[in-house]
Protein backbone atom coordinates (compact mmCIF):
# COMPACT_ATOMS: atom_id res chain seq x y z
CA UNK A 1 0.00 0.00 0.00
CA UNK A 2 1.41 3.30 -0.46
CA UNK A 3 3.01 5.30 2.48
CA UNK A 4 0.04 7.94 1.61
CA UNK A 5 -2.80 5.57 2.59
CA UNK A 6 -1.92 5.63 6.64
CA UNK A 7 -2.88 9.38 6.89
CA UNK A 8 -5.79 10.43 8.23
CA UNK A 9 -8.10 13.25 6.36
CA UNK A 10 -8.13 16.41 7.44
CA UNK A 11 -11.83 17.19 6.57
CA UNK A 12 -11.17 20.00 4.23
CA UNK A 13 -14.40 19.24 2.48
CA UNK A 14 -17.04 22.17 1.07
CA UNK A 15 -15.91 25.56 2.76
CA UNK A 16 -12.41 24.84 1.39
CA UNK A 17 -14.24 23.82 -2.04
CA UNK A 18 -15.45 26.64 -2.64
CA UNK A 19 -12.11 28.96 -1.43
CA UNK A 20 -10.25 27.25 -4.10
CA UNK A 21 -12.69 27.75 -6.60
CA UNK A 22 -13.17 31.40 -5.79
CA UNK A 23 -9.66 32.26 -4.72
CA UNK A 24 -9.01 30.60 -8.41
CA UNK A 25 -11.67 33.01 -10.06
CA UNK A 26 -10.07 36.09 -8.22
CA UNK A 27 -6.50 35.37 -8.40
CA UNK A 28 -7.01 34.25 -12.28
CA UNK A 29 -9.32 38.01 -12.87
CA UNK A 30 -7.09 40.14 -11.10
CA UNK A 31 -4.08 38.96 -13.56
CA UNK A 32 -5.92 39.14 -16.71
CA UNK A 33 -6.64 42.68 -15.76
CA UNK A 34 -3.03 43.52 -14.40
CA UNK A 35 -1.76 42.32 -18.47
CA UNK A 36 -4.46 43.74 -19.38
CA UNK A 37 -3.15 47.67 -17.78
CA UNK A 38 0.28 47.11 -17.98
CA UNK A 39 0.38 46.24 -21.86
CA UNK A 40 -2.99 46.41 -23.49
CA UNK A 41 -4.65 49.67 -25.22
CA UNK A 42 -7.30 51.60 -23.58
CA UNK A 43 -9.97 50.03 -25.12
CA UNK A 44 -9.36 47.63 -22.83
CA UNK A 45 -10.52 48.88 -19.71
CA UNK A 46 -13.70 48.38 -19.22
CA UNK A 47 -12.89 44.16 -19.04
CA UNK A 48 -9.66 45.16 -16.89
CA UNK A 49 -12.68 47.02 -14.41
CA UNK A 50 -14.49 44.00 -14.58
CA UNK A 51 -11.58 41.93 -13.45
CA UNK A 52 -10.72 44.97 -10.58
CA UNK A 53 -15.08 44.35 -9.58
CA UNK A 54 -14.47 40.26 -9.35
CA UNK A 55 -11.08 40.09 -7.38
CA UNK A 56 -11.49 42.42 -4.27
CA UNK A 57 -14.75 40.43 -3.56
CA UNK A 58 -13.79 37.01 -4.49
CA UNK A 59 -10.45 38.32 -1.66
CA UNK A 60 -13.18 38.89 0.80
CA UNK A 61 -15.17 36.06 0.37
CA UNK A 62 -12.12 33.86 0.55
CA UNK A 63 -11.17 34.86 3.62
CA UNK A 64 -14.49 34.23 5.11
CA UNK A 65 -14.56 31.05 3.97
CA UNK A 66 -10.94 29.98 5.45
CA UNK A 67 -12.61 31.31 8.76
CA UNK A 68 -15.54 29.24 8.46
CA UNK A 69 -13.13 26.27 8.14
CA UNK A 70 -11.16 26.59 10.80
CA UNK A 71 -12.36 24.71 13.91
CA UNK A 72 -11.35 27.72 15.83
CA UNK A 73 -12.42 30.73 13.76
CA UNK A 74 -12.10 33.03 16.11
CA UNK A 75 -8.53 32.63 16.44
CA UNK A 76 -7.94 33.13 12.77
CA UNK A 77 -5.53 36.23 13.59
CA UNK A 78 -3.18 32.93 14.76
CA UNK A 79 -2.57 32.53 10.91
CA UNK A 80 -0.78 35.94 10.87
CA UNK A 81 0.34 37.28 14.63
CA UNK A 82 1.81 34.95 17.24
CA UNK A 83 -0.72 34.97 19.91
CA UNK A 84 1.89 34.78 23.20
CA UNK A 85 4.71 37.67 21.71
CA UNK A 86 2.30 39.77 19.21
CA UNK A 87 5.05 39.34 16.61
CA UNK A 88 4.28 38.00 12.48
CA UNK A 89 3.76 34.47 12.28
CA UNK A 90 5.41 33.69 9.41
CA UNK A 91 6.49 30.24 8.29
CA UNK A 92 7.91 30.22 4.16
CA UNK A 93 7.76 26.53 4.41
CA UNK A 94 4.20 26.14 5.42
CA UNK A 95 2.18 26.99 2.74
CA UNK A 96 -1.20 27.64 4.68
CA UNK A 97 1.49 30.40 6.69
CA UNK A 98 2.45 31.90 3.38
CA UNK A 99 -1.33 31.72 1.70
CA UNK A 100 -2.46 33.84 4.84
CA UNK A 101 0.14 36.09 3.94
CA UNK A 102 -0.37 36.07 0.36
CA UNK A 103 -4.23 36.21 0.59
CA UNK A 104 -3.62 39.55 3.02
CA UNK A 105 -1.56 40.86 0.29
CA UNK A 106 -4.19 39.84 -2.32
CA UNK A 107 -6.57 41.14 -1.20
CA UNK A 108 -4.67 44.71 0.25
CA UNK A 109 -4.17 45.00 -3.98
CA UNK A 110 -7.27 44.55 -4.99
CA UNK A 111 -8.97 46.70 -2.37
CA UNK A 112 -6.78 49.48 -3.94
CA UNK A 113 -7.87 48.36 -7.70
CA UNK A 114 -11.22 47.97 -6.95
CA UNK A 115 -10.89 51.22 -5.34
CA UNK A 116 -9.26 52.76 -8.54
CA UNK A 117 -12.14 51.44 -10.87
CA UNK A 118 -14.76 52.96 -8.98
CA UNK A 119 -13.23 56.26 -9.47
CA UNK A 120 -12.77 55.73 -13.04
CA UNK A 121 -16.45 55.29 -13.80
CA UNK A 122 -17.42 58.31 -11.57
CA UNK A 123 -18.53 56.53 -8.15
CA UNK A 124 -15.32 57.85 -6.35
CA UNK A 125 -13.53 60.76 -6.50
CA UNK A 126 -11.60 60.72 -10.20
CA UNK A 127 -7.88 61.52 -8.39
CA UNK A 128 -8.46 58.15 -6.92
CA UNK A 129 -8.12 56.16 -10.47
CA UNK A 130 -4.39 56.82 -10.00
CA UNK A 131 -4.63 53.45 -8.24
CA UNK A 132 -4.77 51.53 -11.44
CA UNK A 133 -3.05 54.43 -13.73
CA UNK A 134 0.38 55.84 -14.56
CA UNK A 135 3.34 54.53 -12.01
CA UNK A 136 1.05 54.06 -9.39
CA UNK A 137 -1.07 51.74 -11.04
CA UNK A 138 1.40 49.97 -12.35
CA UNK A 139 3.20 49.38 -8.97
CA UNK A 140 -0.62 48.20 -8.06
CA UNK A 141 -1.10 46.13 -11.38
CA UNK A 142 2.56 44.13 -11.02
CA UNK A 143 1.99 43.63 -7.02
CA UNK A 144 -1.28 41.92 -7.41
CA UNK A 145 -0.94 40.41 -10.33
CA UNK A 146 1.99 38.21 -8.65
CA UNK A 147 -0.22 37.46 -6.02
CA UNK A 148 -3.25 37.04 -7.85
CA UNK A 149 -1.47 34.41 -9.30
CA UNK A 150 0.21 33.26 -6.09
CA UNK A 151 -3.40 32.83 -4.90
CA UNK A 152 -4.55 30.76 -8.00
CA UNK A 153 -1.87 28.35 -7.57
CA UNK A 154 -0.72 28.29 -3.90
CA UNK A 155 -4.01 25.90 -2.99
CA UNK A 156 -2.46 23.36 -4.87
CA UNK A 157 0.85 23.56 -3.93
CA UNK A 158 -0.66 23.26 -0.24
CA UNK A 159 -2.53 20.01 -0.93
CA UNK A 160 1.03 18.39 -2.69
CA UNK A 161 2.70 19.97 1.04
CA UNK A 162 1.27 16.73 3.22
CA UNK A 163 1.09 13.04 3.24
CA UNK A 164 -2.27 12.41 1.64
CA UNK A 165 -3.30 10.05 -1.25
CA UNK A 166 -3.67 12.21 -4.30
CA UNK A 167 -2.81 15.44 -2.92
CA UNK A 168 1.15 14.46 -2.29
CA UNK A 169 1.79 11.86 -4.45
CA UNK A 170 2.20 14.35 -7.22
CA UNK A 171 3.76 18.03 -7.74
CA UNK A 172 1.35 19.06 -10.56
CA UNK A 173 -1.44 20.21 -8.27
CA UNK A 174 -0.02 23.35 -8.07
CA UNK A 175 0.14 24.52 -11.90
CA UNK A 176 -3.19 22.65 -12.49
CA UNK A 177 -5.00 25.04 -9.95
CA UNK A 178 -2.74 27.73 -11.48
CA UNK A 179 -4.04 27.17 -14.56
CA UNK A 180 -7.67 26.17 -13.91
CA UNK A 181 -8.06 29.49 -11.91
CA UNK A 182 -6.63 31.89 -14.96
CA UNK A 183 -9.16 29.56 -17.42
CA UNK A 184 -12.01 30.01 -14.60
CA UNK A 185 -10.91 34.16 -13.94
CA UNK A 186 -11.00 34.67 -17.86
CA UNK A 187 -14.55 32.59 -18.47
CA UNK A 188 -16.11 34.48 -16.22
CA UNK A 189 -14.93 38.14 -17.66
CA UNK A 190 -16.34 36.48 -20.57
CA UNK A 191 -19.58 35.80 -19.02
CA UNK A 192 -20.51 39.51 -17.40
CA UNK A 193 -19.31 40.65 -20.89
CA UNK A 194 -21.95 38.79 -22.65
CA UNK A 195 -22.93 40.73 -26.03
CA UNK A 196 -19.81 42.61 -26.19
CA UNK A 197 -17.56 41.72 -29.15
CA UNK A 198 -14.27 43.73 -28.98
CA UNK A 199 -10.85 43.27 -29.23
CA UNK A 200 -10.18 42.66 -25.64
CA UNK A 201 -12.98 39.73 -26.04
CA UNK A 202 -11.57 38.35 -28.73
CA UNK A 203 -8.47 38.08 -26.68
CA UNK A 204 -9.49 36.57 -23.58
CA UNK A 205 -11.76 33.68 -25.94
CA UNK A 206 -8.23 32.78 -27.68
CA UNK A 207 -6.31 32.88 -24.17
CA UNK A 208 -9.10 31.07 -22.35
CA UNK A 209 -9.04 28.46 -25.20
CA UNK A 210 -5.50 27.78 -25.51
CA UNK A 211 -5.30 27.76 -21.16
CA UNK A 212 -7.85 24.78 -21.35
CA UNK A 213 -5.55 22.90 -23.61
CA UNK A 214 -3.17 23.49 -21.25
CA UNK A 215 -5.75 22.45 -18.56
CA UNK A 216 -5.79 19.24 -20.29
CA UNK A 217 -1.80 18.36 -20.83
CA UNK A 218 -1.19 19.45 -16.80
CA UNK A 219 -4.13 16.90 -15.71
CA UNK A 220 -2.91 14.53 -18.15
CA UNK A 221 1.01 14.31 -17.03
CA UNK A 222 -0.76 14.63 -13.45
CA UNK A 223 -3.08 11.15 -13.54
CA UNK A 224 0.67 10.03 -15.14
CA UNK A 225 2.62 11.00 -12.43
CA UNK A 226 0.09 9.95 -9.38
CA UNK A 227 0.64 6.13 -10.81
CA UNK A 228 -1.72 3.18 -10.42
CA UNK A 229 -1.64 2.07 -6.83
CA UNK A 230 -2.73 5.47 -5.78
CA UNK A 231 -5.54 6.24 -8.67
CA UNK A 232 -7.11 2.85 -8.57
CA UNK A 233 -8.12 3.40 -5.21
CA UNK A 234 -9.01 7.08 -5.36
CA UNK A 235 -10.07 7.83 -8.37
CA UNK A 236 -11.22 4.69 -10.28
CA UNK A 237 -14.42 4.88 -9.02
CA UNK A 238 -17.14 7.62 -9.50
CA UNK A 239 -15.20 10.46 -8.40
CA UNK A 240 -12.90 9.31 -11.76
CA UNK A 241 -15.73 9.27 -13.97
CA UNK A 242 -16.92 12.67 -12.73
CA UNK A 243 -13.36 13.81 -13.08
CA UNK A 244 -13.55 12.56 -16.89
CA UNK A 245 -17.09 14.11 -17.73
CA UNK A 246 -17.58 16.44 -15.42
CA UNK A 247 -13.84 18.58 -16.02
CA UNK A 248 -12.29 16.86 -19.30
CA UNK A 249 -15.76 16.49 -21.43
CA UNK A 250 -17.71 19.19 -19.72
CA UNK A 251 -15.38 21.90 -18.75
CA UNK A 252 -12.20 21.69 -21.09
CA UNK A 253 -13.25 19.61 -24.57
CA UNK A 254 -16.61 21.06 -24.58
CA UNK A 255 -15.85 24.70 -24.41
CA UNK A 256 -12.92 23.93 -26.66
CA UNK A 257 -14.84 22.82 -29.44
CA UNK A 258 -17.28 25.54 -28.99
CA UNK A 259 -14.64 27.95 -29.63
CA UNK A 260 -13.73 26.47 -32.71
CA UNK A 261 -17.38 26.05 -33.96
CA UNK A 262 -19.63 28.46 -32.51
CA UNK A 263 -22.25 26.08 -32.96
CA UNK A 264 -25.21 27.95 -30.78
CA UNK A 265 -24.35 31.54 -32.01
CA UNK A 266 -24.42 34.34 -29.56
CA UNK A 267 -25.04 31.75 -26.92
CA UNK A 268 -21.31 30.15 -28.03
CA UNK A 269 -19.72 32.29 -26.15
CA UNK A 270 -21.41 32.47 -22.10
CA UNK A 271 -22.38 28.69 -22.73
CA UNK A 272 -18.29 27.82 -23.14
CA UNK A 273 -17.55 30.21 -20.26
CA UNK A 274 -20.30 28.91 -17.81
CA UNK A 275 -19.24 25.13 -18.56
CA UNK A 276 -15.33 26.31 -17.82
CA UNK A 277 -16.68 27.30 -15.14
CA UNK A 278 -18.62 24.16 -13.94
CA UNK A 279 -15.65 22.37 -14.68
CA UNK A 280 -13.41 24.39 -12.46
CA UNK A 281 -15.41 23.85 -9.67
CA UNK A 282 -15.66 20.02 -10.61
CA UNK A 283 -11.92 19.87 -10.58
CA UNK A 284 -11.91 21.10 -7.05
CA UNK A 285 -14.61 19.03 -5.80
CA UNK A 286 -12.84 15.94 -7.46
CA UNK A 287 -9.17 16.53 -6.42
CA UNK A 288 -10.35 17.26 -2.12
CA UNK A 289 -13.18 15.02 -2.19
CA UNK A 290 -11.74 11.81 -3.79
CA UNK A 291 -8.83 11.99 -1.42
CA UNK A 292 -10.97 12.76 1.55
CA UNK A 293 -12.87 9.88 0.93
CA UNK A 294 -9.82 7.48 1.18
CA UNK B 1 18.07 21.03 26.89
CA UNK B 2 17.35 17.70 28.85
CA UNK B 3 18.08 14.73 27.06
CA UNK B 4 15.86 13.16 24.51
CA UNK B 5 13.63 11.35 26.15
CA UNK B 6 10.91 8.92 24.54
CA UNK B 7 9.02 5.27 24.16
CA UNK B 8 10.21 2.12 22.79
CA UNK B 9 7.11 -0.28 22.45
CA UNK B 10 8.00 -4.10 22.21
CA UNK B 11 5.22 -5.23 20.62
CA UNK B 12 6.35 -9.15 20.97
CA UNK B 13 5.16 -9.02 25.02
CA UNK B 14 2.00 -6.73 24.47
CA UNK B 15 -1.28 -8.92 25.64
CA UNK B 16 -3.71 -5.98 24.32
CA UNK B 17 -5.14 -5.47 27.67
CA UNK B 18 -5.48 -1.63 27.16
CA UNK B 19 -4.48 -0.80 30.55
CA UNK B 20 -2.28 2.01 28.64
CA UNK B 21 -5.03 3.12 26.69
CA UNK B 22 -7.06 3.52 30.21
CA UNK B 23 -4.19 5.33 32.01
CA UNK B 24 -3.51 7.65 29.42
CA UNK B 25 -7.64 8.63 29.00
CA UNK B 26 -7.59 8.93 33.06
CA UNK B 27 -4.34 11.18 33.01
CA UNK B 28 -5.50 12.87 30.42
CA UNK B 29 -9.16 13.93 31.28
CA UNK B 30 -10.16 12.47 27.67
CA UNK B 31 -13.36 11.51 26.99
CA UNK B 32 -15.20 8.24 26.33
CA UNK B 33 -15.99 7.60 22.12
CA UNK B 34 -19.82 7.81 21.21
CA UNK B 35 -19.94 9.77 24.60
CA UNK B 36 -19.58 6.76 26.66
CA UNK B 37 -22.46 3.97 24.72
CA UNK B 38 -20.70 0.96 23.69
CA UNK B 39 -20.52 0.05 19.78
CA UNK B 40 -18.74 -2.73 18.42
CA UNK B 41 -16.04 -1.88 15.39
CA UNK B 42 -15.99 -5.55 13.86
CA UNK B 43 -12.38 -5.21 14.44
CA UNK B 44 -11.69 -8.00 16.51
CA UNK B 45 -11.33 -7.14 20.10
CA UNK B 46 -10.13 -3.51 18.82
CA UNK B 47 -13.10 -0.98 19.40
CA UNK B 48 -11.57 2.16 20.30
CA UNK B 49 -10.74 1.88 15.81
CA UNK B 50 -7.77 4.13 15.82
CA UNK B 51 -5.68 7.07 17.42
CA UNK B 52 -7.31 10.17 17.38
CA UNK B 53 -8.04 13.93 19.33
CA UNK B 54 -9.62 11.57 22.33
CA UNK B 55 -7.46 8.40 22.35
CA UNK B 56 -4.01 8.96 22.07
CA UNK B 57 -3.19 5.72 22.99
CA UNK B 58 -4.19 2.79 20.64
CA UNK B 59 -3.90 -1.06 20.97
CA UNK B 60 -3.81 -2.65 17.49
CA UNK B 61 -5.36 -6.49 17.33
CA UNK B 62 -4.29 -7.57 13.89
CA UNK B 63 -5.04 -10.88 13.05
CA UNK B 64 -3.05 -12.77 11.35
CA UNK B 65 -4.39 -15.97 9.32
CA UNK B 66 -3.39 -17.76 6.56
CA UNK B 67 -5.87 -18.05 4.05
CA UNK B 68 -6.41 -21.56 4.47
CA UNK B 69 -6.84 -21.08 8.68
CA UNK B 70 -4.06 -23.69 8.36
CA UNK B 71 -1.81 -20.80 10.82
CA UNK B 72 -2.79 -17.84 12.56
CA UNK B 73 -1.48 -15.52 15.25
CA UNK B 74 -2.49 -12.24 16.96
CA UNK B 75 0.13 -9.20 16.67
CA UNK B 76 -0.64 -6.11 19.18
CA UNK B 77 0.71 -3.02 19.30
CA UNK B 78 0.11 -0.13 21.28
CA UNK B 79 0.38 2.36 18.80
CA UNK B 80 0.71 5.98 19.77
CA UNK B 81 2.59 10.06 18.27
CA UNK B 82 5.89 9.16 17.31
CA UNK B 83 7.34 12.18 18.13
CA UNK B 84 9.33 12.38 15.19
CA UNK B 85 13.19 14.02 15.44
CA UNK B 86 11.93 15.51 12.16
CA UNK B 87 7.88 16.29 12.51
CA UNK B 88 5.81 16.42 10.01
CA UNK B 89 2.86 17.90 12.02
CA UNK B 90 5.38 20.91 13.32
CA UNK B 91 6.89 21.65 9.84
CA UNK B 92 3.57 22.61 8.28
CA UNK B 93 1.77 24.06 11.52
CA UNK B 94 1.15 27.86 10.39
CA UNK B 95 0.39 29.11 13.72
CA UNK B 96 3.41 28.05 15.60
CA UNK B 97 0.69 25.76 18.02
CA UNK B 98 2.90 22.82 17.94
CA UNK B 99 6.34 23.36 19.82
CA UNK B 100 9.51 20.81 20.53
CA UNK B 101 10.06 20.09 23.92
CA UNK B 102 13.40 20.06 26.28
CA UNK B 103 12.71 17.13 26.02
CA UNK B 104 12.81 16.57 22.18
CA UNK B 105 9.15 15.83 22.14
CA UNK B 106 6.24 17.35 20.31
CA UNK B 107 3.73 19.12 21.91
CA UNK B 108 0.57 21.01 20.39
CA UNK B 109 -0.39 23.98 22.49
CA UNK B 110 -4.22 24.06 22.92
CA UNK B 111 -4.05 27.86 23.76
CA UNK B 112 -2.65 28.24 20.62
CA UNK B 113 -4.25 25.78 17.67
CA UNK B 114 -7.09 27.58 15.88
CA UNK B 115 -8.15 24.22 14.10
CA UNK B 116 -6.98 24.83 10.53
CA UNK B 117 -6.10 21.00 10.21
CA UNK B 118 -2.40 21.22 8.35
CA UNK B 119 -1.39 18.93 10.96
CA UNK B 120 -3.67 16.10 10.41
CA UNK B 121 -2.81 16.35 6.77
CA UNK B 122 0.51 16.20 7.32
CA UNK B 123 1.86 13.40 9.61
CA UNK B 124 2.20 10.52 7.69
CA UNK B 125 0.99 7.87 10.76
CA UNK B 126 -2.46 9.23 11.15
CA UNK B 127 -1.91 10.26 15.07
CA UNK B 128 -3.39 13.41 15.33
CA UNK B 129 -6.98 14.50 14.71
CA UNK B 130 -9.53 17.13 16.32
CA UNK B 131 -10.98 16.83 19.94
CA UNK B 132 -14.58 17.76 19.40
CA UNK B 133 -14.75 18.91 23.04
CA UNK B 134 -12.11 21.55 22.47
CA UNK B 135 -12.24 21.59 18.62
CA UNK B 136 -8.69 21.94 18.53
CA UNK B 137 -6.26 18.86 17.18
CA UNK B 138 -5.07 16.82 20.00
CA UNK B 139 -2.55 14.32 20.40
CA UNK B 140 -0.03 12.68 23.07
CA UNK B 141 2.04 15.06 24.73
CA UNK B 142 4.13 12.02 25.86
CA UNK B 143 2.78 13.07 28.95
CA UNK B 144 4.81 17.00 28.91
CA UNK B 145 3.19 17.74 32.16
CA UNK B 146 4.40 14.40 34.12
CA UNK B 147 7.51 14.94 32.52
CA UNK B 148 7.91 18.29 33.77
CA UNK B 149 7.36 16.69 37.42
CA UNK B 150 9.68 14.11 36.88
CA UNK B 151 7.33 11.19 36.58
CA UNK B 152 6.60 8.44 34.25
CA UNK B 153 4.33 9.08 30.92
CA UNK B 154 0.84 7.19 32.58
CA UNK B 155 1.00 4.81 29.61
CA UNK B 156 3.94 3.37 30.27
CA UNK B 157 3.74 3.35 33.77
CA UNK B 158 0.56 1.22 34.11
CA UNK B 159 1.68 -1.38 31.36
CA UNK B 160 2.55 -4.55 32.68
CA UNK B 161 4.68 -6.43 30.98
CA UNK B 162 6.99 -3.71 30.01
CA UNK B 163 5.42 -3.76 26.35
CA UNK B 164 5.91 0.19 26.55
CA UNK B 165 9.15 1.39 27.93
CA UNK B 166 10.08 4.93 28.75
CA UNK B 167 13.32 6.62 29.19
CA UNK B 168 16.59 8.50 27.22
CA UNK B 169 16.47 7.97 24.15
CA UNK B 170 20.14 6.22 23.94
CA UNK B 171 19.51 4.02 26.83
CA UNK B 172 16.15 2.82 25.27
CA UNK B 173 17.95 2.24 21.51
CA UNK B 174 20.58 -0.07 22.92
CA UNK B 175 17.97 -1.92 25.05
CA UNK B 176 16.19 -2.34 22.45
CA UNK B 177 18.81 -4.02 20.36
CA UNK B 178 19.54 -6.33 23.14
CA UNK B 179 15.63 -7.41 23.13
CA UNK B 180 16.20 -7.83 19.16
CA UNK B 181 19.20 -10.01 19.50
CA UNK B 182 17.63 -12.16 21.69
CA UNK B 183 14.51 -12.50 19.88
CA UNK B 184 16.83 -13.21 16.88
CA UNK B 185 18.44 -15.74 18.74
CA UNK B 186 15.50 -17.56 20.02
CA UNK B 187 14.92 -17.93 15.73
CA UNK B 188 12.18 -15.17 15.64
CA UNK B 189 13.73 -13.99 12.48
CA UNK B 190 10.93 -11.52 10.92
CA UNK B 191 11.74 -9.28 14.12
CA UNK B 192 13.04 -5.62 13.38
CA UNK B 193 13.23 -2.36 15.20
CA UNK B 194 11.08 0.79 13.47
CA UNK B 195 12.44 4.24 14.05
CA UNK B 196 15.19 3.41 16.24
CA UNK B 197 17.73 4.94 13.99
CA UNK B 198 17.94 8.32 11.82
CA UNK B 199 16.59 6.57 8.77
CA UNK B 200 12.70 7.21 9.41
CA UNK B 201 12.59 11.35 9.70
CA UNK B 202 15.57 11.50 11.54
CA UNK B 203 14.52 9.02 14.30
CA UNK B 204 11.48 8.34 15.87
CA UNK B 205 11.57 9.05 19.71
CA UNK B 206 8.29 6.55 20.03
CA UNK B 207 9.87 3.60 18.09
CA UNK B 208 8.97 0.03 17.77
CA UNK B 209 10.03 -3.55 17.75
CA UNK B 210 8.07 -5.09 15.14
CA UNK B 211 7.27 -8.98 14.74
CA UNK B 212 6.39 -8.48 10.97
CA UNK B 213 6.76 -5.54 8.22
CA UNK B 214 6.02 -2.15 9.41
CA UNK B 215 2.62 -1.84 6.82
CA UNK B 216 1.03 -5.36 8.75
CA UNK B 217 1.22 -3.13 11.84
CA UNK B 218 -0.52 -0.33 9.66
CA UNK B 219 2.98 1.94 9.68
CA UNK B 220 4.58 3.30 6.14
CA UNK B 221 7.48 1.70 5.53
CA UNK B 222 8.90 4.99 3.67
CA UNK B 223 7.42 8.00 5.95
CA UNK B 224 8.58 11.26 4.48
CA UNK B 225 8.08 15.03 5.33
CA UNK B 226 5.61 16.87 3.77
CA UNK B 227 8.41 19.41 2.33
CA UNK B 228 9.80 17.19 -0.01
CA UNK B 229 7.15 18.27 -2.76
CA UNK B 230 7.21 22.16 -1.99
CA UNK B 231 9.88 23.44 -4.06
CA UNK B 232 9.02 21.44 -7.19
CA UNK B 233 5.28 21.95 -7.07
CA UNK B 234 6.16 25.85 -6.64
CA UNK B 235 8.66 25.89 -9.14
CA UNK B 236 6.27 23.96 -11.88
CA UNK B 237 3.34 26.85 -10.05
CA UNK B 238 5.83 29.53 -11.02
CA UNK B 239 6.75 28.59 -14.26
CA UNK B 240 2.89 28.10 -14.86
CA UNK B 241 2.59 31.25 -14.03
CA UNK B 242 5.41 32.85 -16.24
CA UNK B 243 4.40 30.81 -19.02
CA UNK B 244 0.37 32.15 -18.80
CA UNK B 245 1.32 35.49 -18.54
CA UNK B 246 3.79 35.11 -21.95
CA UNK B 247 0.70 33.87 -23.46
CA UNK B 248 -1.54 36.70 -22.36
CA UNK B 249 1.61 38.87 -23.96
CA UNK B 250 1.93 37.19 -27.33
CA UNK B 251 -2.02 38.11 -27.62
CA UNK B 252 -1.97 41.65 -27.17
CA UNK B 253 1.14 41.99 -28.93
CA UNK B 254 -1.14 39.86 -31.98
CA UNK B 255 -4.35 41.86 -31.63
CA UNK B 256 -1.90 45.35 -31.27
CA UNK B 257 -0.17 43.86 -34.67
CA UNK B 258 -3.43 43.02 -36.35
CA UNK B 259 -4.90 46.81 -35.45
CA UNK B 260 -2.13 48.36 -37.19
CA UNK B 261 -1.87 46.42 -39.85
CA UNK B 262 -5.72 47.33 -40.18
CA UNK B 263 -4.87 50.93 -39.85
CA UNK B 264 -2.19 50.94 -42.17
CA UNK B 265 -4.32 49.12 -44.71
CA UNK B 266 -7.22 51.96 -43.94
CA UNK B 267 -4.42 54.51 -44.87
CA UNK B 268 -3.63 53.32 -47.78
CA UNK B 269 -6.79 52.53 -49.25
CA UNK B 270 -7.15 56.29 -48.24
CA UNK B 271 -4.35 57.17 -49.82
CA UNK B 272 -5.51 55.12 -53.09
CA UNK B 273 -9.28 57.12 -53.04
CA UNK B 274 -7.50 60.53 -52.58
Amino acid sequence: MPDSFFTHSPEWRWWIVFYFFIGGIAGGAFALSALLRLFGQPGDRPISRLGYFIAFPGSIISGLLLILDLKRPERFWHMLIQSETFRPAFKWWSPISVGSWGLLAFGFFSFLAFVGALAEIGWLPRGLSGLIQGSLGAVVNVLGGVSGFFLAGYTGVLLSTTNRPLWSDTVWLGLLFLVSGFSTGAALLLLLSWGRNTPTIRWLKELDTWTLVLELVVLVILLASVGTAVLRPVLFNAWGVLLLVGVVLVGILVPILLHFRPVLGRLTVPSAAVLVLVGGFILRVVMLLSSEAV
Amino acid sequence: MAEPMGFFTDTSVCIGCKACEVACKAWNQLPARNGGKVQLSGISYDNTVSLSGIQWRHVKFIEDFAPDRSTGRWLMMSDVCKHCVQAACLEVCPTGAIIRTEFDTVVIQQDVCNGCRACIAACPFGVIEINPETNTAMKCTLCYDRLQAGMVPACAQACPTHSIQFGPISELRQRAQERLEQLHAAGVTQARLYGHDESILGGLNAFYLLLDEPEKYGLPSNPQLPSRNLAPSAALSAAGAVALGLLGLVGLRKQRMDRLAAEERGQGEGSHAG
